[in-house]
């Protein structure tokens, strides 16, 4: 039986969102090849309890590696254990993980382990006459690669939110699995985390984006942007582009663009943003974009899905009180 | 500590994608070429760690052809020692590419590799933790600072949510992104110096790549964008698409 391995993500013990849809995605990839979905968690003691949120995402068993030094991610703990655990079982066809932080950091050293090639950030893939294909942006999402590997298993990162996740008919079987590791011999050792932003989700995770840019003028003036990204709930996150990170208005954390992060969020609001080719890198593939500018002529407008051209200073605050207005309503 | 920082040769990030006949590849003719904008944050880590004398010895390499010599020029004429180029094709396989860098690494010997997190024309974001992998090394990627010390290295890694701090023991492998420093320009004077600075020429290993590309293509065009209307009196309209159009609130 043809297999098709997916890694799920956890943090602090809780799977992450993008966990449903890389399920989802070898789930799909698993059927093109007339096989079935498996998936594959790492985390501490007790991480069992969790992945029962990915139960109904169409993978036939969800297997749990569980070990003390693996709470947290560590770099070399999750490359060894997951090179073993793809190993057993005979050959899988693809191993997918989710193109986050930490999935572009471990999918490589995986995949160095088994002498593998990888496709990150991977935006589909599709299995036809047994051969995996996979779309890719390259160029900063200036042109779509097609790509197919000549090694098996095929692995990929894949971009969140570019595949949704889709409930399937499923319900999985756990099976826990305890690992034999030597933290004492990595040579990497987390020392603290300092979380940014509080409760508003990560620029990259967010569903909706509330971007701004130099015409904002100051950083004083993104208590607007926070008043329209709190109307919008709490799946809003806020982004900023490069000109107002280097200016020293906005941490780096919240740059979208080629230097910055890569976001595909169902909606993006681009405020005073020009749109730079090195902007549209990170945000092209958003679903809905809004641009306001004062500029009819700013580049933003030739992606933008729809538009204001007027002053942000008028028009944000006014958009923040219809949203709330119609939320309620 | 000696320090190599790979750095790569790519397209002006301003530069218009053209495909070539074959429909594979991207058609070169006419573009402009730079550093790597990571390979340059690399790059000023490196040069920083030298400056503040933790660091004796910047090495550049790059896999590339002759043409990729510019560049190492170019990461001379700011201050690195050396440079070396593997003659070579790097293509669509990073651990193809991470094999060659390897044997690099093994000829020069440094105790600390720098790359950018990922060059901005394949877009792999790989190169670096596979080759910290294959070297048995300790690797952290996606860094925006980092701190030396005797024997060990900190590093503050940009992840969702936040910022990580994380001891690396070395020798080891770091892949960085945009830090809060300002890059350095070429003087004349660096510019002259780099002529006379050493930079040598190897064969690459030849690592046969297994990723092909098989379309090369401009994305779909979006679809035609509406100018909803100006000033705050096209608001209304405006969340009425995005609700009942767009489905997007
Ligand atoms: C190697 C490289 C990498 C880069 N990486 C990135 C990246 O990751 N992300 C990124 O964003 N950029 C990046 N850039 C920079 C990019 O080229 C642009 O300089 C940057 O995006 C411009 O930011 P901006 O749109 O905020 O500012 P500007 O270009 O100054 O645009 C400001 C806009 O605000 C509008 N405006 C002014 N006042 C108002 C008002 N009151 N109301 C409404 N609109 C108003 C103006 O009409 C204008 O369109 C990179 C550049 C290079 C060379």
């Amino acid at each position: 039986m043809t297999r098709v391995l997916a890694v799920l993500e956890q943090r602090d013990g809780r799977l992450r969102g993008v966990s449903a849809e890389v399920v989802s995605a070898a789930a799909a990839l698993a059927r093109d090849l007339g096989g079935e979905a498996e998936g594959i968690v790492l985390g501490g003691p007790g991480i069992e309890e969790t992945v029962h949120a990915a139960q109904a995402f169409g993978a036939r068993r969800i297997r749990v590696g569980s070990h003390e030094a693996l709470a947290h991610y560590r770099p070399e703990g999750y490359a060894e254990a997951l090179a073993g655990m793809i190993r057993e079982g005979g050959t899988a066809a693809a191993v997918l993980f989710s193109a986050t932080a930490t999935g572009k950091d471990l999918a490589p050293r995986v995949a160095a382990l088994l002498d593998l090639p990888l496709a990150q950030d991977v935006t589909g893939i599709s299995g036809l006459g047994g051969r995996v294909r996979m779309v890719r942006p390259v160029y900063a999402g200036k042109a779509n690669a097609t790509i197919e590997h000549d090694a098996a298993p095929v692995l990929a990162t894949i971009r969140p939110g570019a595949i949704s996740a889709v409930e399937g008919i499923s319900h999985a079987e756990i099976e826990p699995l305890s690992l034999a590791l030597d933290p004492e011999r990595w040579p990497t050792r987390r020392l603290s985390f300092e979380p940014e932003g509080g409760d508003i989700p990560d620029v990259s995770e967010a569903a909706i984006v509330v971007s701004g840019g130099r015409g904002l003028r100051d950083p004083a003036n993104w208590a607007m942007l926070e008043e329209l990204r709190a109307a919008l709930g709490s799946e809003a996150g806020l982004g900023a582009s490069r000109a107002v990170v280097d200016a020293g208005w906005r941490s780096h954390s919240e740059q979208v663009g080629q230097t910055g992060k890569t976001v595909a969020p169902r909606l993006y609001f681009a405020i005073g943003i020009s749109g730079a080719v090195q902007h549209l890198a990170g945000m092209r593939t958003a679903r809905t974009i809004v641009a306001v500018n004062r500029d009819r002529d700013a580049p933003i407008f030739r992606v933008a899905d729809y538009g204001i051209v007027g002053d942000a200073f008028e028009v944000v605050p006014r958009l923040a009180a219809e949203i709330r207005a119609r939320k309620e309503s | 500590m000696k320090i190599l920082v790979c750095v790569k040769r790519v397209p002006d990030t301003d530069t218009r994608i053209q495909i070539s006949a074959d429909g594979t590849t991207f058609d070169a003719a006419g573009v402009r070429f730079v550093m790597n904008p990571y390979d340059e944050f690399a790059l000023e880590a490196a040069l920083r760690l030298k400056e503040s004398g933790r660091a004796s010895e910047v090495t550049v390499v790059t896999l590339g052809d002759e043409s990729a010599q510019e560049t190492l020029r170019g990461a001379l004429a700011v201050g690195a020692d050396r440079g070396v180029l593997c003659r070579g094709v790097s293509g669509p396989d990073g651990l193809a590419t991470a094999k060659i860098l390897r044997s690099a690494v093994e000829a020069q010997g440094p105790d600390l590799v720098l790359a950018g997190v990922r060059s901005v024309d394949g877009d792999q974001e790989q190169v670096g933790p596979m080759l910290g992998t294959l070297l048995g090394w300790a690797c952290a990627t996606c860094v925006s600072e980092i701190e030396g010390g005797d024997g060990v290295l900190i590093a503050v890694r940009e992840v969702e949510g936040g910022r990580e701090r994380v001891q690396l023991t070395l020798p080891a492998v770091v892949t960085l992104t945009k830090g809060p420093f300002e890059l350095r320009r070429p003087s004349l004077p660096g510019i002259m110096a780099a002529k006379k600075k050493p930079l040598e020429v190897r064969e690459a290993e030849v690592v046969s790549p297994r990723v092909r590309v098989v379309a090369l293509e401009l994305p779909p065009a979006r679809k035609e964008g509406r100018i909803v209307g100006e000033g705050p009196d096209a608001v209304p309209e405006l969340v009425r698409l995005l609700r009942d159009e767009a489905g997007a609130l």
